[in-house]
């Protein structure tokens, strides 16, 4: 790969770089105005109330998530400053210690849930489909569920805050303290399970944000010269799918431990704490480049166009984003380098979280070429680069100090980490969000900034962090450690937090300026004209503010190359592919994978209700779960199976459209007429992320059998009786993969299948069935021993797995009664296909398991 | 300002009584560790200085620069001579402070909480003390630690690194106090709402004069039940 080519550049690519076979011709120009109209009539969120209920669109949705995120970061904040105010003296009677426990507990979990990853989340949301020359995100419902689901789940936290419930175990949640024993009442539910709640909105974006770049670039948009921000976006979304699951899979066991007394951590009953923290710390450092690869794709971004020049190295660029992904997932242990694990074991992640700070190196010494190929200009998105600069840098150092062993021993839990982990996620964070919101509030406003504030806010915020966290490394080596609320006997530490606590205080007046600069900007600005950067990338090349529809017609190969500004009147016009909305519903262009060639249209839902519904169901579950009502919960989860069959009934299309002509010459079928959709990749992303879940499981198991002290367990009661239903609760899956493949065969010559997809149906039901019998009747208490929780765990599984394969037939069998599934029309039968696959392998696998972990005789 | 740093420390060490200070050891292991801060620090600050002085520098007319000059021979080259000589310096330090097979004096620390439980064999019988840990001086002394409610971490910082106490396991760390005098310990890990108080004192004596240190902690801890 060159050093030199970004997409989109306004140099002119080599001829040769491009296919030239993806040659499409322009459509005539129309009236500019007259597609805007019909386009805003048909993309535009309902109008009044209603309209805030049922908008998918991914630029509301997308600020949505950003604000709501913003008001958490004040939470956050707000949060801090109390615990600030507790430590500025050294028998702080400003809250007693279990309020403080709260406290810091919160700060902690709102910051990283509920502020940094749905920031990270509506920054990609609102920014990718601009940047990539689409109408909208690949499934808007789900941004939409994730939204709500996101928006619940922060507000079940923030109640339960304002009650004096909330979690107060740490954001951490070690076991066995945030056990049922030592944390006694719903604090540490309401933690477990408002986080989940939050983590499906995670879920959902990381896989329509993989889904997006995958599939929706604009034609002739190669994956090796697409945008570095969507690189950095596809690196965290594939993050996200892999590094989400352990903690969902470790706060499912835990509720089920704190709940149902069904033993995984708990040492008496062969559970293990280092399980939690292994699964913990297995999302928890991904986490950390989770957070900071998207501010990384803003920096790759904005650098090279304040500096009027190109990135340098986008090929090391993307083969360090790589290696982050990769590495990244290496390194958890670092995190526990004082449980007492062999050195050499601590040698081999110490080396790993070394070798993650060299993909970090190259960017920065990337960007820093690139500033001195170019002419950097001092403006304030430059300011709050430089601010990342010197806090990064600084925060990159001592995490690779904290990296060595023995200086861990001394360090880990001190203030010195948190000082570390601040100068991280602030410089690393913090500082370029600011400068994209200094860079996309134009675009999002269509106003210009008020001068002076924002520079002022950045000098403020720079001056009180750095005031505020760079003497608590001194402290943390003073011996302070992290979580105490008094320290009576150590008054040499009193300066140093008073000092903290004082810069504390500017930094937050520096947030409370930039805030009101951001909404100054929005109420009083002047109008911005178009592309205030004069930047390469689509994303300016629209209208501001941006319209609902983004682009009234898909950017072709030819206008990659061209700048923002040129490409603006072209696609207004109608020139690019699939103008307008002539059939009155939202329609986008989808490509292949690695070239970018157009291979369909895709029809995405109109505005709906259905994602509030559903994200209130599950949280009628959450919030019965909290209250104890366990037997109830039933309630909500048949409710949330009906809304999710509504949501699939809202996917059918009309079968017999003709294909559409995108570009003179160029037709392309409709979505149904392809076995390989959105939604079919979708799945795929979905199956990975659970797979990620089942092999944690896998993983959970096997720590258990090999490490934990009460191994093995009293002798099993289950005995070889219980082997023909796990046979039959094994098999069945399989048998109705073949079922689904008869369906498949049928589907293809036009025949009817809806015989063999109830055969699905019957399959999956009788592996239900057979494993209600196993636990009524063969199974060992679950409770008993941590053997036996586990085989719970598994047969739970598979049950909820044949029950949605079940669902799958059974819509398949419908949609087969209804003629929706024809010789052209493949309906859910791919998708059910995925699943039900996946459902096979996963039950032989944990009937393996099952029965590998023993029986008696 | 990482200068000022280093300009402010040692006023800050001669002024103030910093018992719990990792920067003024009292053992070896602790000697070692904060020997390698003080050389990571050094070079961190010459790091720093450097970005800093290169992104300075960037502020001016464009230049003619080759990408592989930064990306590698800065990328690669600078940070993979540095990560190396700090893995093989972490290696080197944490061999030295680790518990080896010679048998030394073994002390049972119990974490509950919140207070710290340790018992030491002695010619009488098992000497159990409680938030009070007696180590003889120039000694090398195994603590084989242990939890039976939440995870703790036992930490001397003028002796060296923390070590868990976790329910289920037993961990063992190696520290050695160089001369007699009071030093302090803290549970380090975040283990509930006594966890700010979850202190002890460290008394190092004369290693000849251990035992009888230990008898008379004894003699006070009967005193103490009655």
């Amino acid at each position: 790969m060159t050093d030199s080519t970004a997409p989109g550049q306004q140099v002119a690519t080599p001829a040769d770089a491009r296919d030239d076979t993806l040659a499409i011709a322009p459509n005539p120009p129309r009236r500019a105005l007259g597609l805007h109209r019909r386009l805003s009539r048909v993309w535009a969120n309902d109008p009044g109330w209603w309209g805030h209920v049922t908008a998918v669109n991914h630029t509301t949705l997308g600020l949505r998530f950003m604000g709501t995120a913003l008001v958490f970061f004040l939470v956050g904040g707000v949060l801090a400053m109390l615990i600030r105010a507790q430590l500025a003296t050294h028998d702080g009677a400003f809250l007693d210690t279990e309020l403080y426990n709260q406290i810091f507990t919160m700060h902690g979990s709102i910051m990283m849930f509920l502020f940094a990853i749905p920031m990270l989340e509506g920054l990609a949301i609102y920014l990718l489909p601009k940047l990539l020359g689409t109408r909208d995100m690949a499934f808007p419902r789900l941004t939409a569920l994730g939204y709500w689901c996101y928006l619940f789940g922060g507000l079940i936290m923030l109640t339960a805050l304002l009650f004096g419930v909330a979690p107060r175990d740490g954001w951490f949640m070690y076991t066995p303290l945030s056990g049922a024993t030592y944390s006694p009442g719903i604090n540490a539910d309401v933690w477990l399970l408002g986080v989940t709640f939050v983590e499906i909105s995670a879920l959902c974006a990381a896989v329509e944000i993989t889904v997006t770049i995958l599939r929706q670039r604009a034609p002739g948009m190669k994956l090796t010269e697409m945008p570095l921000f969507a690189w950095y976006m596809l690196g965290t979304s594939v993050m996200m799918l892999v590094g989400f699951p352990p903690l969902i899979l470790a706060s499912v066991l835990l509720e089920i431990e704190r709940a149902f007394d069904w033993p995984f951590f708990a040492v008496a009953r062969g559970g293990d704490p280092l399980l939690w923290q292994h699964l913990f710390w297995l999302f928890g450092h991904p986490e950390v480049y989770i957070i900071f690869l998207p501010a990384a794709g803003v920096l790759s971004t904005l650098i090279p166009v304040l500096c009027r020049t190109q990135i340098m190295g986008y090929g090391a660029i993307v083969a360090s984003v790589l290696a982050l992904v990769f590495l990244s997932f290496g390194l958890w242990v670092h995190h526990m380098f004082t449980v007492g694990i062999p050195h050499m074991a601590l040698a081999f992640f110490s080396a790993a979280s070394l070798l993650v700070a060299v993909p970090t190196v190259v960017q920065v010494f990337a960007w820093i070429g690139t500033m001195w190929q170019g002419r950097p200009q001092l403006v304030l998105p430059m300011y709050h680069i430089l601010g990342f600069f010197l806090t990064f840098v600084m925060g990159g150092l001592t995490g690779v100090m904290l990296a060595v062993v023995p200086f861990n021993w001394q360090a880990h839990d001190t203030a010195f980490v948190t000082a570390h982990l601040h100068y991280v996620l602030i410089g690393g964070f913090v500082f370029p969000m600011m400068a994209a919101a200094v860079w996309w509030m134009p675009q999002i406003t269509g106003r210009e900034r008020v001068r002076g504030l924002g520079e002022a806010a950045f000098w403020v915020i720079l001056i009180g962090f750095h005031g505020t966290f760079f003497i608590m490394h001194l402290t943390g080596l003073l011996g302070m450690p992290r979580r105490i609320d008094v320290y009576p006997d150590n008054p040499e530490w009193v300066w140093l937090n008073l000092t903290s606590s004082i810069f504390g205080f500017v930094m937050t007046i520096g947030f409370g300026l930039f805030v009101l600069d951001m909404a100054l900007q929005a109420f009083m600005g002047q109008k911005q004209r178009r592309d205030p950067w004069r930047a390469p990338t689509l994303d300016w090349a629209m209208p501001l503010p941006a319209p609902p529809y983004t682009f009234a017609s898909i950017p072709a190969p030819q206008h990659l190359d061209l700048p923002a500004r040129e490409v603006i009147t072209i696609l207004a016009r109608g020139e690019g592919l699939l103008p307008g909305a002539p059939r009155d519903r939202r329609e986008l262009l989808t490509t292949s994978l690695g070239t970018a060639r157009p291979d369909h249209v895709a029809l995405l839902p109109g505005n709906t209700a259905l994602p509030l519904g559903l994200a209130s169901a599950i949280g009628g579950f959450v919030l019965l779960m909290l209250a104890g009502l366990y037997a109830l919960t039933l309630l909500p989860l048949v409710l949330v199976a009906m809304l999710i069959w509504r949501w699939g009934r809202g996917m059918v299309r009309p079968v017999d459209d003709a294909p559409i002509e995108v570009a003179p010459g160029l037709s392309l079928p409709l979505q149904g007429w392809r076995r390989r959709t959105l939604g079919w990749t979708g799945s795929v992303c979905l199956l990975v992320a659970n797979g990620t879940l089942f092999a944690s499981l896998v993983f959970g198991i096997g720590f258990l059998a090999l490490v934990a002290s009460e191994w093995p367990g009293p002798e099993a009661r289950v005995t070889s009786a219980a082997l023909p239903w796990v046979a039959i609760a094994a098999l069945m899956p399989v048998l109705g993969a073949l079922a689904q493949r008869r369906s498949d065969a049928l589907q293809r010559r036009g025949g009817d299948g809806s015989a063999a997809a109830g055969l699905g149906v019957v399959a999956n039901s009788v592996a239900v069935a057979a494993l209600a019998v196993l636990a009524l009747g063969h199974m060992d208490d679950p409770t008993q021993h941590a053997r036996d929780a586990l085989r719970g765990v598994l047969a739970g599984y598979v049950a909820l797995h044949a029950l949605i394969g079940a669902g799958m037939a059974g819509f398949a069998m419908d949609q087969f009664r209804r003629a929706e599934i024809t010789a052209r029309h493949a309906g859910l039968l791919p998708v059910w296909r995925l699943w039900q696959d996946y459902a096979a392998v996963t039950a032989l696998v944990a009937a393996l398991l099952a029965v590998g972990l023993g029986m008696s005789a | 300002m990482r200068g000022a740093l280093v300009l402010m420390l040692p006023l800050v060490l001669a002024g103030c009584d910093s018992p719990l200070s990792t920067l003024t050891p009292a053992g070896p292991a602790a000697r070692d560790i904060a020997g390698l801060w003080w050389v990571m620090l050094g070079g961190a600050a010459v790091l720093t200085l450097l970005v800093l002085v290169l992104l300075a520098m960037a502020f001016g007319p464009p230049r003619q620069v080759r990408a592989r000059v930064w990306t590698h021979w800065l990328g690669l080259g600078l940070s993979f001579p540095v990560l190396g000589a700090m893995l093989a310096a972490g290696l080197w330090v944490g061999e030295r402070v680790l518990p080896r097979d010679d048998g030394a004096l073994q002390i049972k620390v119990h974490a509950v909480q919140w207070f710290w439980e340790f018992t030491a064999p002695s010619p009488d019988g098992p000497v159990t003390t409680r938030d009070r840990l007696i180590l003889p001086a120039g000694e090398p002394v195994d603590l084989i630690i242990t939890s039976s409610d939440v995870i703790h971490s036992f930490w001397v910082p003028q002796l060296g690194g923390k070590m868990d106490a976790i329910p289920g396991r037993e961990n063992r760390l190696r520290l050695q106090a160089d001369a007699p005098g009071r030093l302090a310990g803290q549970c380090a890990e975040f283990c509930g709402v006594g966890h700010a108080v979850m202190r002890f004192e460290v008394e190092v004596v004369e290693a000849g004069d251990w035992e009888e240190a230990l008898r008379d902690a004894a003699n006070d801890g009967d005193a103490e039940d009655d």
